[in-house]
Formats: structure tokens, C-alpha cells, sequence
């Protein structure tokens, strides 16, 4: 703040002298090595042949070290690191909690096995364009939005995203992917500018940047700030990134253009950068302005879940018919947002970490259907069961995972969530989640009756086979479907955890405040 | 000072969403370019519009002993500006693309991702 301040500030304080211990660099790790990485594969743009070879090893690598980081979060609670030797509120933080270390992992795992697919599906003229240096700068900016401790940090990490996702968007450039992808990069900037504005006022409020420092500043203040007015903008900015339901065209009209690997990739990572941030700012920074929120933020969960599902009824070609899917599980999500506490939000959590790994897993299906029958059309479509019996079983499994049957990971998150709302009063959500489930049964009942079960047309198209690169990632994912369909209670354990840190970020706060409340 | 100031920051708004509210890319371009900068006046507002004296403490003293400005705000435009620049830049060139591509600059008429006859799905076996 400008002007004259009568309070010494003993600026010594605030460098610090000590090296940082070596635990601590794998915060900053996933970020460092994706853009090392795209860097290197921009740098041999014209020997296409080693991307994959680099870029696979460097995403399972990019996996092991997420791992590590939730390993050592879990155990020791959140860590901070610190650009600049200066520490906080002073220098940019990098801060970790479980949820963070949650998502970077579940993006991390998604990339590696979409990457797999891309080697049988982005040919040649794809890497040309640039596919994997644009991935790894997505996966990036994913990484730096997940880990970032500070909220203009985290307006610049979405910006590295959106712009690598342009790249990936029009990657052939066919007239269908330029149309869409107009659509999606003015929206989506509108939405990441208005995020900005946002990110002004609370600098406006507050005075700093630094999320832990707003949250204990937030829950400190006097009230007199227009909080709520900030907490809509940024609920507005962000839903807009998740597709939330008035602010979600965009999502249905760009998402089926791209090649399927890039399709795969935006609906695992994009909206769910969204609904990450909606959780950070909403529940752990204003959490008072939330709650007041709470009634406009139900009725939105609500039509999103509605308006999603409903769409897809309508749809006809598969990978539209997903992207309205799509919307419908952030609606799920946010209305775990709505419910606010430690059980809806571990529901939503759940949720999205289930929607990263399942939409991936359904969206390289329908790439593999398609080669298999030949369309995209569900009316064109026929035949895949007798065409393929172990896809058709496998397509099963996700099919009963996305509308939250058991013994699969979807039941998990509504059961959580169902329960959560049920104990707050909120019935109607309750009715709206399992309404949804229903509805969302019915479409992929009547995506395997026709394109499956249903016999081929006469003339029909000459069934490419699956091929390994992509049956292998589809049989990953589904593995993890039907794991945590199974054993979800370590999973449960830890999104547990990460609601109540976000409920109660004292373990943050003082990850980022070691001399607990001594900020400033 | 500050009334002036929010007043043009306000006109760049309405400026700005005027624009992209027409059907033409282009000019959603200009009122996205105009955004931009409302933006970036608006994030100089937050540091508060205080005299143009530079953030330097006194020999000897330990804090500023006047009125200063703050050079957090100009330090987020900065990025920011180099940021909407880039989008910018990328935007006109998609634009551009689109027209040459899709023979049109009317929004009305991009209808190549969705046509306005979308096939519903069969409805029997």
C-alpha cells in the first residue's frame, strides 16, 4: 500500500538466508520440467520422430514425481516454496495441500495415457504442428495452476493453458476446428480477462496476492469490503472456465472439433482447472461470501446438471453427446461447491479426480468406435459388439461408471455427495444428482443399444481394428475406473483430508506463515 | 482525479462490451482489444492513484516517509500487457484464418462446427 506506515518493517525478516531443503524442489518440479521439456521438443521441431520418444518418458517421469509430492504431502502436511528467497507475502509462493498434489497427479496420469493414444492417432503433419510441445506446455500451465500459491500466479498459468490449448485446438487446421476454436478462444479469454478484474479488486481489498494471506486477511476483515460482489465476478470467471450453466455454449460447439487425443485432453484437464480454481477461491479464500453464494450457486449446479444431461439426449454425433456429458458432471461438482462443507466438498473432489480420469477414458473410446463402425453418428453406427466383443464389455464398464452404478468409480462421489445433501436438508440436490445419474443411464443405455447391439447397416464402412496404442491407455483407464470402483477407501481417505484442509487451511496458513499468524 | 479516472475506466468497459456484442469478429477484436486495457487501468486503480514518486526509502530511515507509488500494480500490468498482447496477436491471425477459411466475418454464419440442421439421434431401433 502506498502512503506512510508507522509499523517498522523489519525487512531481514523477510529473505531468507538458509538453502531451500531439497524435499521442497519437487514442488516446483512438474512445472520446471514440462516447460524444460517443451522447450527441448520446440528446439527439435523438425526431428518429429523423437517427440514421442521424449515426451512419454518425460510425462511418466512427470507422474512419479506428482506421486511423490502427494506421498510426502499426505504425510507431512502442505509445503511452501518461495521465489526469490523472499518470503511470503512478499515473494511468489508455490504452495502444495492435498488437493493441489490430487489434481496435478490425476492431470499428470490422464496426459501419459492420452499421450499413448496420440502415438497411434496424430500423424506425422500433427507432430509437425506441433502436438507434443504444445502438450507439454499445457500440462504446464495445468501443473503451475494446481501448485501456485498465489492468485496472480494462478491468472498466469491459466493464460499458459489457454494459449497451448489454442495450438492443440486447431491442430490441422480444417475449417470445422477453425470455427470452433474461434468460439472457444473468445470466450475463454472474456472469461480469463474477467478473472483478472477480479484478481484487481481483491488486490484493491487486501493488498496482496498471496492466497494464504488473503484467506487469513478474509476471514479477519471487517466486513466493509464488497466481498460478495468479488466472490459472483469470480464465480462468473470461473464458471465460465468449467462451462457452468449459463455461461456454457462454448463447451459443446468446440469440444468435438479437434482430433480425439485433444478432445481427450481439454475435457481430463481444462474445465477441471476451473472447478479447481471455483474451489480454491470460493471455499478455502471466501469462505463467508461462499455461503452467502450458496442458494445461487445450487440453483446453478442444478441447471448445469440438467441442461448437460438433457443435450446429450438430443445429441447425435457421440463426441457431442460427451461434451454435454461433460457439463453435467460439473454440475455434480458444483453442487458439492454449494453444500460448502467437508462432505459435499470431498464429494465434489471425488468427483472431479473420477470425471479427469473417466471423460478421458470415454472420449478415446469414442475415437476407437468410431474407427470401428466408422461414424460418429449414432444413427450411422452399428454392430461394434459383434465387431469387437472385449471393447463393447470394456465401453460397458465406463458407461456404468459415468452414471454412477456400483461396483465403479462414479458411484463413489454421488453416494458422498447424495449423503452430504441429504444431511444438510438440501433434498432437492439430492433429487437433482440422482435425476441426472437416471438420465444420464438412458443415454448410454441408447448409445450401446444402437451403436453397439444393434446390427450394421448393409454397405457399412470396412472396420478398422483397434490398435495397441490405443488399447492400451482405454484398458489403463478403465483399470483405474474399476480400482477405485473397488477399493475407494484410500481414495475417500485423502479427498477427505483435502476438504477439511480446505475447510480448515490452518496446515496451509502455516505451511505458507511458519510463525503462525506472524504475517507482516 | 480518482473520479476521472474511474469514469474512463468505466467507458473503456462499456466501450469494450458495446463491441463484443456485435456479430462481426473484427469488431469483437477491437472490443477485446479495448477490454484489454480497461483491464490494466483498472489494476492501476488498485494500487491507488497516488503522486508519481518513486518507492525509495531515505538513507538511514527504515520506511518511506512520503506517499509513493506502488510498483506492484505496474508490475501485473506489465504482464498483463505483454500477456493480452500475445492473445492478441493470436486472435487476429485465427481471425484472419476464419475469413479466408469460412468466407465470412459474421459470427451469424460460422455455422460449420454447428450446422443449423444437427440430426437427432434415431429414434427406434
Amino acid at each position: 500500500m502506498a502512503g506512510p506506515t508507522d509499523i517498522p518493517v523489519d525487512l531481514s525478516a523477510a529473505l531468507v538466508a538458509a538453502p531451500v531443503p531439497v524435499g521442497h524442489w519437487l514442488v516446483i518440479l512438474p512445472v520446471a520440467l514440462c516447460i524444460g521439456l517443451g522447450a527441448i521438443l520446440l528446439m527439435l521441431r523438425n526431428r518429429t520422430e523423437w517427440h514421442a520418444v521424449i515426451a512419454i518418458p518425460g510425462l511418466l517421469l512427470l507422474v512419479l514425481i506428482d506421486a511423490a509430492l502427494l506421498y510426502r504431502v499426505a504425510s507431512e502436511g502442505a509445503v511452501t516454496m518461495v521465489m526469490g528467497r523472499w518470503l511470503p507475502p512478499f515473494g511468489i509462493a508455490f504452495s502444495v495441500d492435498i488437493f493441489g498434489a490430487l489434481m496435478a497427479l490425476t492431470a499428470a496420469i490422464v496426459a501419459l495415457l492420452a499421450s499413448f493414444y496420440a502415438l497411434g492417432e496424430i500423424s506425422v503433419s500433427g507432430r509437425r504442428y506441433g502436438f507434443f510441445p504444445f502438450l507439454m506446455m499445457l500440462l504446464a500451465g495445468v501443473s503451475g495452476a494446481f501448485l501456485t500459491g498465489d492468485i496472480f500466479n494462478l491468472y498466469v498459468w491459466f493464460e499458459v493453458l489457454l494459449i497451448s490449448s489454442f495450438g492443440l485446438l486447431i491442430l490441422g487446421s480444417e475449417p470445422q476446428q477453425i470455427d470452433g476454436a474461434l468460439k472457444y478462444a473468445v470466450l475463454n479469454l472474456i472469461a480469463t480477462t474477467l478473472f483478472l478484474v477480479s484478481v484487481g479488486y481483491l488486490y484493491a481489498v487486501f493488498g496482496t496476492l498471496n492466497m494464504a494471506d488473503i484467506a487469513m486477511k478474509a476471514r479477519a476483515g471487517d466486513g466493509s469490503a464488497p466481498l460478495t460482489t468479488l466472490a459472483g465476478l469470480f464465480l462468473l470467471a470461473f464458471g465460465m472456465k468449467a462451462a457452468a450453466f449459463p455461461v456454457n455454449f462454448w463447451l459443446p460447439a468446440s469440444y468435438h472439433t479437434p482430433r480425439i487425443t485433444v478432445s481427450a485432453l481439454f475435457v481430463g484437464l481444462l474445465t477441471k482447472v476451473g472447478i479447481y480454481a471455483l474451489i480454491r477461491v470460493l471455499v478455502m479464500l471466501l469462505p463467508v461470501e461462499r455461503a452467502g453464494l450458496g442458494p445461487l450457486v445450487t440453483v446453478i449446479a442444478i441447471a448445469t446438471m440438467l441442461a448437460g444431461v438433457v443435450g446429450a439426449l438430443g445429441a447425435n454425433d457421440i463426441r457431442r453427446m460427451l461434451g454435454y456429458i461433460v457439463i453435467s458432471g460439473i454440475g455434480t461438482m458444483l453442487a458439492g461447491v454449494a453444500l460448502g462443507n467437508a462432505d459435499g466438498l470431498s464429494g465434489a473432489i471425488f468427483y472431479a479426480l473420477h470425471s479427469m480420469v473417466l471423460m478421458t477414458a470415454l472420449y478415446l473410446l469414442a475415437g476407437q468406435a468410431a474407427r470401428l463402425g466408422g461414424s460418429f453418428s449414432l444413427a450411422a453406427l452399428g454392430g461394434l459388439y459383434r465387431r469387437s466383443g472385449w471393447f463393447a464389455g470394456l465401453s460397458l464398464v465406463l458407461f456404468f461408471a459415468i452414471s454412477g452404478l456400483p461396483p465403479f468409480s462414479g458411484f463413489w462421489p454421488k453416494v458422498v455427495l447424495v449423503k452430504a445433501a441429504l444431511a444438510t436438508g438440501a433434498w432437492w440436490l439430492a433429487a437433482t444428482i440422482l435425476l441426472a445419474g437416471f438420465l444420464t443411464m438412458i443415454v448410454f443405455g441408447r448409445v450401446f443399444l444402437l451403436a453397439y447391439w444393434r446390427p450394421a447397416a448393409d454397405g457399412g464402412v470396412a472396420a478398422e481394428p483397434i490398435t495397441w496404442q490405443a488399447a492400451l491407455p482405454l484398458l489403463a483407464l478403465s483399470l483405474l475406473v474399476v480400482g477405485v470402483g473397488l477399493f475407494p477407501e484410500w481414495l475417500l481417505h485423502l479427498t477427505q483430508a483435502a476438504a477439511a484442509g480446505l475447510e480448515q487451511p490452518s496446515a496451509y496458513l502455516h505451511s505458507v506463515f511458519p510463525t503462525a499468524g506472524g504475517a507482516q | 482525479m480518482e473520479a476521472v479516472f474511474a469514469l474512463v475506466v468505466g467507458l473503456f468497459f462499456a466501450a469494450a462490451i458495446y463491441l463484443m456484442l456485435s456479430k462481426f469478429t473484427i469488431r469483437i477484436m477491437l472490443g477485446i482489444a479495448i477490454l484489454g486495457n480497461a483491464v490494466n487501468l483498472l489494476l492501476f486503480t488498485a494500487g491507488r492513484v497516488t503522486p508519481e514518486v518513486p518507492p525509495i526509502i531515505q538513507k538511514g530511515a527504515s520506511t518511506l516517509d512520503n506517499a509513493a507509488a506502488n510498483p506492484l500494480p505496474q508490475a501485473l500490468i506489465l504482464t498483463a500487457i505483454v500477456i493480452s498482447f500475445s492473445f492478441l496477436a493470436f486472435l487476429l491471425v485465427l481471425t484472419y484464418r476464419a475469413y479466408q477459411d469460412l468466407q465470412t466475418d459474421n459470427t451469424g454464419e460460422m455455422l460449420v462446427a454447428e450446422p443449423d440442421e444437427r440430426p437427432l439421434p434415431p429414434l427406434g431401433y
